[in-house]
């Protein structure tokens, strides 16, 4: 199967979507992938792309390209990115010790530890700082998660699961009151986040489908309605 | 062609039990096949797609029973005067040739796959040209995709298990190494997509502009269907060889242009439909979608409790018990892992009871009893995993094609042991409307602070985001924090009020017009 024009007239996006199964991207790919690690954007189409055409040629493979997707993939949570890149990556591969390292704090996001997760991360930073934006990518998860779970969470835990604290927590909470909604009030032990509202910490919000009748179920009356 | 049957009967090394008084004998055509390929090609010549799927379905499986029972059919040569040699003819027949070879006949040798490997390169090639006319039922078109990819991943099983092969094998694997390339089989199937179009026909089928499946994909206008419809089940192959990879992603990506929550054209082959589902629900497992995956399941387990009678005759009935078992292991794993109960039709639920109800209650404990629950039920139902790359043909020669599989495996139970402490709190919880976190904490018997990180991870792995970034509850049972009291969310038992009332008023319906036939004397 060849392709009808030099690769480089493409755009990467056009070539995963055109011609992905080539191993004449491969360089290409990688070239993304440093791009999205400096410019801050994301593409887990063609990091899948790569990791699948690594499969193929498992001599081709690159132990820093593969921890640059992996470490952009835990960025991307709570999206399950990171499991998808570790299903198509060799297990010999995983034992790497970035790679192991990386799985460990996976595990400790999956599992909302972010305390053990900001340790691990800070005795990691020599893999992590290669990829600016980490650490807000990843607190950015802690609030999803916290606004999934709290209506008013206390501020310590805040505080934990963002790994900010003092004059530094003061600011952030500054910028969510005045961008996100949210409310700072007295608790009973502590100063408690009042979280921006959604349908997960307030179920009143919650759309009510169950009583909605598929328009294809109703359709079977019409003869009788006639 | 006529190298690899004679080489084939040359090698084999057991006394030729004489089937039906046949002798092994390459040019030995039954009269019974002579007359069923110049049927066969006349059918097609014509158009009959009728009698070519009677002849195909039944006459094919009748004459392989009774004359080749483990041993192939006469070579196209052989056969060749009863169809005018016919070149698209021979191919169409070498395909079958080959896929009776591979589920009938042992020994099958790397030459023999590499043959089938060039027929396959040679039709595709020949049906991407756009040139063929002739219209062929779906159920052979959609066969010739599953075998496709079917004989892909049995010769990645076969050149990863090294350790036992003879020196022969190895060369013969050495000199056809270009043979099912993972490349070749995934730019094939992409270009049957591709060159077929079928993205922009169900494009514009939705917007009334063509009609495709009102048609079930066949042309009434003397045009082909045998492009369009490659291109159709081609996508339904590519999900599966991506899932054989591991990309449950980019699987899912390639059937998205199907509308699986409603009936089509994927539906009127009952292998294609039971192939579709299955990748479908195994795929959003993996994603840790359950809902979606327990939904589709759920519908097409019923479907084929109600209508599987009717296919006790067809060649695919085993495969489809199987992937029945398979896909209520799956279900069951699901449900597991996120309990659903109004998603479940009354009469799936009662098999699955039947099936699994003891390993559910037991894979709830998540005990180390749970976890080989779980491995063995992945184990059963997943999909023979393949390891893409050819392998390295050089000492030591070991078997590595279970790699794939317990990468697999390892990677799934991983993701059901961080889901460990989640029954617990659904157990707990269910008990009161309101509890404070020290209190549950106790009861539990773990400090707040990791009764907190419990909460959380429920919350996380109950909601997953979906490709626009949607956030997707699956939780079947729900509460939110206030401060440190945890409020759980009443689930009224929402009945469904407008699907009683449709139902009563057809049913009344029914009853007026009966009564309306009756006459007073």
């Amino acid at each position: 199967m060849e392709s009808e024009q030099p690769a480089e007239s493409y755009t990467v996006e056009e070539l995963v979507a055109v011609n992905p199964y080539n191993p004449d991207i491969l360089s290409d790919l990688e070239g993304f992938v440093n791009d999205q690690v400096s410019n801050q954007t994301y593409n887990l189409d063609a990091n899948l792309s790569l990791l699948r055409l690594y499969q193929f040629e498992p001599e081709r493979l690159s132990v820093q390209i593969v921890s640059r997707i992996l470490i952009k993939a835990l960025m991307a949570m709570p999206g399950p990115d990171f499991s998808l890149c570790l299903f198509l990556i060799p297990e010999q591969v995983q034992m790497e010790e970035q790679f192991k390292t990386l799985i460990v704090l996976s595990h400790y996001l999956e599992t909302a530890r972010f305390r053990q997760f900001w340790d691990e991360a800070s005795k990691n930073r020599s893999i992590l700082d290669v990829v600016p934006g980490f650490e807000q990518a990843i607190q950015m998860y802690a609030i999803h998660v916290l606004s999934l779970t709290y209506q008013k969470v206390p501020r310590p835990v805040l505080a934990e699961a963002i790994n900010i604290e003092g004059l530094a927590l003061d600011k952030f909470l500054e910028y969510h009151v005045a961008n996100s909604g949210w409310v700072i009030e007295k608790g009973a032990h502590s100063h408690i986040i009042v979280l921006s509202r959604n349908e997960f910490n307030h179920p009143e919000l919650k759309k009510n489908t169950a009583e909605t009748v598929p328009f294809e179920h109703v359709t079977r009356i019409f003869p009788v309605l006639s | 062609m006529a190298s690899s049957a004679a080489s084939f009967y040359r090698d084999r090394d057991e006394p030729a039990a004489p089937s039906s008084g046949a002798s092994y004998d390459p040019t030995y055509v039954p009269d019974s096949v002579k007359t069923f390929v110049s049927h066969l090609y006349r059918h097609i010549r014509e158009r009959n797609v009728y009698e070519t799927h009677q002849m195909y379905e039944g006459g094919f499986h009748r004459l392989s029973d009774r004359h080749f029972r483990d041993i192939p059919w006469p070579p196209a040569e052989a056969v060749a005067p009863h169809c005018d040699g016919d070149h698209v003819f021979l191919l169409l027949y070498r395909e079958l040739w080959f896929r009776h070879a591979h589920a009938r006949v042992p020994g099958l040798s790397p030459a023999h796959r590499a043959e089938s490997w060039d027929n396959y390169c040679s039709l595709f090639g020949l049906i991407l040209k756009g040139v063929l006319n002739m219209q062929l039922p779906n159920q052979w078109l959609w066969d010739m995709v599953d075998e496709f990819v079917y004989q892909f991943q049995s010769f990645c099983q076969y050149r990863a298990k090294l350790k036992n092969k003879t020196q022969e094998e190895i060369n013969l694997l050495k000199q056809y190494d270009e043979a099912w390339s993972v490349y070749g089989v995934l730019n094939y199937l992409k270009a049957l997509v591709d060159k077929s179009m079928i993205g922009e026909i169900l494009e514009r089928e939705k917007e009334g502009l063509e009609q495709f499946t009102a048609t079930d994909g066949y042309d009434y206008e003397g045009g082909s269907n045998v492009l369009k419809m490659l291109g159709y089940y081609s996508m339904i192959g590519l999900l599966r060889v991506h899932c054989l990879l591991g990309d449950y992603h980019t699987g899912l990506k390639c059937l998205a242009p199907i509308d699986i929550s409603q009936q089509g054209v994927y539906t009127t082959v009952i292998g294609s439909h039971v192939s579709t589902i299955y990748h479908y629900g195994f795929a959003n497992l993996m994603l840790r979608r359950y809902a979606d995956g327990i939904r589709e399941f759920n519908k097409i387990l019923s479907y084929i409790l109600k209508y599987k009678q009717f296919h006790q005759n067809s060649p695919q009935y085993d495969q489809l018990l199987k992937k029945n078992e398979q896909m209520y292991a799956i279900l069951a794993i699901c449900l597991s892992l996120c309990p659903q109960d109004k998603l479940m039709d009354e009469t799936v639920n009662t098999q699955l009871k039947e099936k699994y109800g003891d390993k559910m209650t037991k894979m709830h404990r998540y005990d180390d009893e749970a976890y080989a629950i779980y491995d063995e039920l992945f184990s059963y139902a997943c999909p023979k995993f393949i390891t893409a790359a050819p392998p390295v043909l050089k000492e030591p020669f070991t078997n590595y094609n279970q790699d794939a599989y317990r990468l697999q495996l390892k990677l799934f139970l991983y993701e059901v042991k961080q889901q460990q402490l989640l029954s617990g709190i659904r157990s707990y919880l269910k008990l009161y409307s309101k509890i404070t976190i020290g209190k549950l904490a106790k009861y539990m018997d773990v400090d707040e602070v990791t009764l907190r990180t419990i909460l959380m991870t429920y919350k996380h792995k109950m909601h997953s985001v979906d490709s626009d970034g949607k956030v997707i509850s699956s939780a079947d049972f729900d509460f939110y924090i206030d401060e440190d009291i945890i409020h759980v969310i009443e689930s009224k038992l929402t009945k469904n009020h407008g699907d009683y009332f449709l139902r009563q008023i057809l049913k009344f319906e029914e009853m007026i017009n009966h009564l309306d036939k009756v006459q007073f004397d």
